[in-house]
């Protein structure tokens, strides 16, 4: 457990590549965010983390294809994203369902795009299964305005999980929900994760989902001009679960470096004062009896 | 009684007090004095003759006045238990008129509808296009159907086709509007779900847009299926031959007050079913989030 990588990353490139992403609006000086610099291994759950206004969120439209970035190149599986793709699934925030259709519509009209030769048979199927991996098998023939919040937000998950993509992508689905809510939910989403080996690119300002579901943790520093400023590796155990992991000696340490980081150095950081290539922490690591006492800092080659 | 106590039921009762007080206060306006006007009996033979000399007839009373509830419910009855006579073309039964309404309003409603739903659709995905139209249905909006019907009459050169392109020109208006709007204000997100999800444009069109402007879309084919409703009697006024619009000027060159009172009631509670239908259409497709 000690030398855990991420998954993937000993097959060479990363299954993401982001270099030099900025994106300045007509009218500014300064731009929202630059030299934005970081990859994701194939399987690796990435969450990042800053404060409003520092482009999370416009990083994860440019990763999705909705939005453009006024520099810099996004690579996945080799190939220059450019524009939407099926191959990316979207959690959007306010869950974006249609309320004119049922649970099992809104899913069926996304498989139906993913694989438009489908029966109606094999389509129902499909939706049913990820229906029921997120528990709402009992409510599928409800519209969207008769179910809860926690509810359409799983319903969003199961229609981004149910087109298979390559590479999911969250932006701050839990938001809106109450903490009891969000618990459930984040365990459901670890489990599902887990089993079928997705890639995810999270967005959350919430330092214990971070902690909790991450592999790596990327900081924003604040806009303008803001950039990640440090990559942040969850070297806790993999199986790590909701009721457990505030008992685990590298759980603080780690938390309380993020929270530092969004409390007192984020605002130093902004301006481009942040390192265009950032380095690696692994606040956790020093815990460890059997491990250095010091934190370990890589550069990213 | 549980059923006392609702307010529809309250309503109802108070609908109906107040037009039993509306028919009574009608009976008492219309039903003739004794003591006025008409009073023969005090008059001498030679006070008569100088009343009628001066076209005054104190005999005839109120013979030719306003007509009493009493003659309106007898000319309800005539009518509504022979709607389909058919006497010529000047005497015709209210459902034949009515129809010859409906079947123009339906025809051009459609047809505005077909123009106005496919263009409202284009023009609200295209902010160019809704910048470059906007004068013309700015200023062609505002026009009164009816002043378009020389230049229709003049074009066509037929009567009963003018009607229908005076319905069109009015309906097409606020369905037009609606529609670009609608189409327009379709939430970002949904469409970026459609984008992520690489949907082909038309099939975007027919299952996103089209569902998420849908209650825009029928509010304003309600305001336009009654600004047609209200257009149609006054072109039928004026092109005749057929129609319930006719029907109200031929009865009236016939001074007929009973039947104009009539086909009034009929024109309203028409309206009012139309204004229904589309009402419960409108539920149809009216989505909660």
């Amino acid at each position: 457990m000690l030398n855990n990588p991420a998954p993937g990353a000993a097959s060479g490139r990363p299954f993401l590549q982001v270099e030099g992403l900025a994106k300045s609006y007509p009218g500014t000086t300064e731009p929202v965010f630059d030299e934005v610099n970081f990859s994701i291994n194939r399987g690796e759950f990435v969450c990042i983390i800053g404060h409003s206004g520092c482009g999370k969120t416009t990083i994860l439209n440019v990763l999705a294809g909705l939005e453009t970035a006024s520099a810099g190149h996004v690579f996945m599986d080799g190939r220059e994203v450019a524009g939407p793709s099926l191959e990316r699934g979207v959690v959007f925030q306010g869950h974006a369902l249609m309320p004119w259709l049922t649970v099992r519509k809104n899913i069926a009209f996304a498989v139906r795009s993913k694989w438009p030769d489908w029966t109606s048979a094999q389509v129902d199927t499909h939706v049913q299964k990820y229906v029921a991996l997120v528990g709402l098998s009992a409510a599928i023939d409800k519209k969207p305005s008769a179910l809860s919040g926690g509810m359409k937000q799983r319903v969003g998950i199961a229609r981004a999980f149910a087109i298979e993509p390559k590479m999911l992508l969250l932006d701050e689905p839990f938001g809106a929900l109450d903490a009891l809510t969000r618990g459930t939910i984040q365990d459901e989403l670890l489990a599902i994760v887990r089993e079928t080996q997705q890639t995810v690119f999270m967005i959350t300002h919430d330092v214990d989902e971070a902690v909790l579901l991450a592999d790596k943790i990327l900081l924003m520093s604040n806009g303008p001009q803001a950039r990640v400023a440090e990559i942040v590796r969850n070297t806790m155990p993999r199986d790590r679960q909701r009721a457990t992991v505030h008992h685990d000696p590298q759980y603080y340490p780690l938390r309380n470096h993020l929270v530092d980081f969004l409390v007192a150095r984020s605002k130093d950081l902004s301006h481009g004062k942040a390192p265009a290539h950032p380095p690696t922490v692994e606040p956790g690591r020093g815990a460890l009896a059997d491990a250095p006492a010091s934190v370990t800092l890589k550069a990213v080659a | 009684m549980n059923i006392f106590k609702s307010l529809g039921f309250r309503a109802g009762i108070v609908s109906a007090v107040l037009f039993v007080v509306f028919i009574a206060i009608w009976y008492a306006a219309t039903a003739s004095p004794a003591s006025t006007g008409g009073n023969v009996t005090g008059m001498t033979a030679e006070q008569i003759e100088y009343q009628k000399m001066m076209g005054k007839d104190p005999g005839a009373g109120k013979a030719s006045g306003f007509p009493t509830p009493g003659q309106m419910g007898k000319t309800f009855v005539d009518q509504l238990s022979d709607p389909f006579y058919d006497r010529g073309p000047n005497d015709k039964g209210i459902a034949i008129q009515l129809g010859h309404s409906l079947g123009r309003v339906a025809l051009g409603f459609l047809l505005a509808c077909v123009v106005a739903i496919p263009l409202g659709f284009v023009i609200g995905m295209s902010p160019l296009l809704r910048r470059a139209l906007d004068p013309f249905i700015q200023v062609l909006k505002p026009i009164s159907p009816l002043a378009w019907m020389p230049l229709a009459l003049y074009t066509i050169k037929d009567s009963s086709t003018s009607g229908i392109f005076v319905i069109f020109i009015c309906s097409v208006w606020p369905m037009l509007i609606n529609t670009a709007f609608g189409v327009s204000a379709v939430k970002r997100e949904w469409l970026n779900v459609a984008k992520t999800l690489e949907v082909k444009p038309l099939r975007k069109a027919f299952l996103v847009i089209l569902p998420a402007a849908a209650p825009t879309i029928l509010t304003g084919m309600r305001i336009s299926m009654g600004i047609a409703w209200l257009v149609i009697v006054a072109a039928e006024m004026l092109v005749g031959g057929t129609g319930i619009g006719y029907f109200v000027w031929n009865e009236w060159n016939n001074l007929s007050l009973t039947n104009v009172i009539f086909a009034i009631v009929v024109i309203g509670v028409m309206g009012m079913l139309l204004d229904l239908m589309f009402a419960q259409m409108q539920k149809w497709v009216t989505y909660a989030e």
